[in-house]
């Protein structure tokens, strides 16, 4: 079940991927590397955020705005708003459906997220 | 932000908008298809398992594969379909006729369509309990966009809320991906799924609880187990709780229809509990109130993806046709007799009510 | 948690139009089996009738039809047992070998059974009820669902519906 092909040090948690299937043939993008809080992780580009967060062992992406109750995913197709996180400094990003990409800095959003009004042309 | 034109705008790329692109554009019409998922085949290219229905339904072919089908004949016709990936519609404008959309989350597109074909498909329903929110409670959809997708393992023990056809085939396909499904609870008092999908599973051990349901999920950050209990014909609880120990809480409720866009245009609507939620008029040719608008699929009632091909057709057809091209005079009659088919036994009878709820025999 | 094993969740507990078995005189003589279909229940779908290489499957009026079978003519070839989406057809052959049946059953799990392993044989509910040697593992469609002949004690032939792979 395991990544062997991730060093023991890149490893923060273990990574869950399905080794063999009766029917299906599982193709990857390439492995990159990205960050969750600051960790370091590996993913396939070009997949969701949410899949290689949930394959590194990551089950909460956000806490609610109100409650502070914690948040993982739940449609997976881009349409509940559950999975929203705070993805290179942009809050309410729909994990489920956007690639990950080399290097992005994904972190969990604490409520609403904050817009960084600096910086914008 | 970009505008583009076209003759036929279809949303959603799933079985019933690619069947409706494959059929405008064989007919003459350019045809964009704008798809949320970053891939084409909407909810098909998650289904490991073979389809039923009969050869033109593509039976006995597995979902995925008949989401490879439908793509070629797309690829096929030529530079008329554009698809559009990782394009979310986020509205329609009736009285300038424009239809927005962004691609991820920062680029925004102004389309201008002469005809819209809506096939945005469905969402999953959620069933209230406490803890219903906490991470691990998935859609049995976004279950099987995980393992069957993108491989990745969902949970190591899994509890199914429903036995409709979702409930069954994710519970067979998590078998398959090496998960354990616990148990299926079903509130009714028999499966509401195809009964072989059931016998797959009962025979591997799963077992199926009916008249049972969820009470509470337990934990603190992501679940780790699930209070259960029976219920009686009033559906009150009836007899002790019991606690089961899991990883994951899968709902497979039901689906509603995503409908927003078809509200945004003025189309007239319908809360018809046969068809899962609030659902357009619409005539035989599956043009909504606005004569701009067809609809196919679960967007215009939760059935299978079966008749979700087929009623993809039939609008890509009609759409085609209102542009003034030539589409062959027998086409409708042949889908509509093998809708008529597929809705004939007696799964098809909530469908059949449901329907003839909402269909007109034409629009003055 | 209490289990009942009843129709309404899936398990077959009686005898039903659509759950079709053969004749036992004809079954008891017939070499390399017969069809039974467990498939009570109207819904629209028609592979095993036009899969079927020697119609043995009834041609259906209607495709909400529950199948129908001319056991004069099945020859128990197993193409139905590999290409019905319900995984509801299975070949059982009661003259494999003194006092064994052979079994021919859909499979889509992993681990994949190796031939001549012994597996644990499981009931509609799942429960094993016998031991099987695997004797071959085929794929008659080449898609991924394998027909396992499993050999078996000859009187738990009508309850064996699975294998699990031990």
């Amino acid at each position: 079940m395991y990544l062997s092909h991730i060093s023991e040090e890149q490893k923060v948690i273990d990574v869950d991927l399905i080794s063999a299937h009766p029917v299906l043939d599982y193709s990857h993008g390439a492995k990159v590397s990205f960050s969750f809080d600051g960790k370091s992780m590996e993913g396939f580009e070009g997949e969701p955020i949410a899949m290689a967060l949930h394959a590194n062992g990551v089950r909460v992406y956000r806490s609610t705005p109100e409650m502070r109750r914690p948040r993982g995913f739940f449609c997976a197709i881009g349409k509940c708003s559950s999975c929203f996180m705070v993805v290179d400094g942009v809050p309410n990003v729909r994990t489920c459906v956007t690639p990950l990409k080399k290097n992005m800095k994904v972190e969990t959003q604490e409520g609403r997220g904050t817009i960084k009004l600096d910086g914008v042309a | 932000m970009r505008n583009l034109t076209t003759d036929v705008l279809v949303v959603g790329g799933g079985p019933a908008g690619l069947s409706a692109a494959a059929e405008a554009a064989a007919a003459g019409a350019s045809v964009i298809v704008a798809e949320s998922d970053l891939h084409l085949g909407g909810q098909l290219v998650k289904q490991s398992h073979k389809f039923f229905g009969s050869k033109e339904e593509y039976a006995g072919t597995r979902g995925f594969e008949i989401a490879k089908v439908l793509k070629d004949e797309i690829a096929g016709s030529g530079a008329k379909v554009e698809t559009l990936l990782n394009t979310t519609v986020t509205g329609y404008y009736p009285d300038e006729n424009v239809v927005t959309a962004m691609i991820g989350e920062e680029e925004y597109l102004r389309i201008t369509p002469k005809k819209i074909i809506m096939a945005s498909g469905a969402q999953e329903r959620l069933i209230p309990f406490p803890n219903n929110d906490l991470p691990g409670v998935y859609g049995a959809g976004a279950v099987q966009t995980l393992m069957n997708v993108y491989g990745v393992v969902p949970g190591k023990k899994v509890i199914m809320i429903g036995a409709g056809n979702i409930g069954l085939i994710v519970s067979y396909q998590l078998m398959q991906a090496g998960v354990e499904v616990a148990a299926i609870l079903e509130a009714m008092p028999r499966v509401g799924g195809y009964w072989v999908h059931a016998a797959k599973i009962r025979r591997l051990g799963v077992p199926i609880l009916l008249r049972h349901s969820i009470k509470r999920a337990l934990g603190d950050r992501v679940i780790t187990g699930a209070e259960i209990y029976e219920l009686d014909e009033k559906f009150n609880q009836a007899g002790e709780t019991e606690t089961v120990r899991c990883d994951t809480i899968c709902l497979a409720v039901g689906l509603t229809p995503s409908s927003e866009i078809l509200w945004q245009g003025g189309c007239k609507m319908k809360y018809v509990p046969n068809l899962c939620g609030h659902v357009p008029f619409r005539d035989k040719t599956m043009r909504t109130s606005n004569e701009k608008i067809w609809v196919a699929g679960d967007v215009s009632g939760i059935e299978e993806a079966s008749a979700a091909m087929i009623e993809g057709r039939i609008a890509g057809i009609s759409a085609a046709k209102s542009l003034g091209r030539d589409v062959k005079s027998d086409s409708f009659d042949k889908f509509w007799k093998r809708l008529k088919d597929l809705r004939a036994g007696e799964v098809g009878e909530k469908i059949r009510a449901g329907v003839s709820e909402v269909l007109v025999d034409g629009w003055e | 948690m209490k289990i009942t094993a009843v129709f309404e969740n899936g398990v077959l507990t009686e005898e039903r139009p659509g759950a079709v078995k053969p004749q036992q005189d004809l079954w008891n003589k017939k070499k390399g089996g017969l069809v039974v279909v467990e498939c009570p229940q109207r819904i629209p779908c028609n592979p095993c009738n036009t899969s079927c290489p020697v119609s043995a499957i009834k041609t259906f009026s209607d495709i909400n039809d529950v199948p129908e079978i001319d056991y004069d003519k099945c020859t128990g070839c197993g193409i139905c047992v590999a290409v019905c989406p319900g995984l509801a057809c299975f070949v059982i052959d009661l003259t494999f070998a003194d006092g064994l049946a052979l079994l021919k059953l859909p499979y889509e799990m992993l681990p994949l059974p190796e031939k001549g392993a012994t597996v644990k044989c499981l009931d509609r509910t799942g429960k094993a009820v016998c031991d099987g040697k695997v004797e071959n593992v085929a794929e008659p469609k080449k898609d991924k669902t394998k027909v396992v002949h499993v050999a078996v004690p000859i009187d738990k032939a009508h309850d064996v519906r699975a294998i699990r792979v031990v």
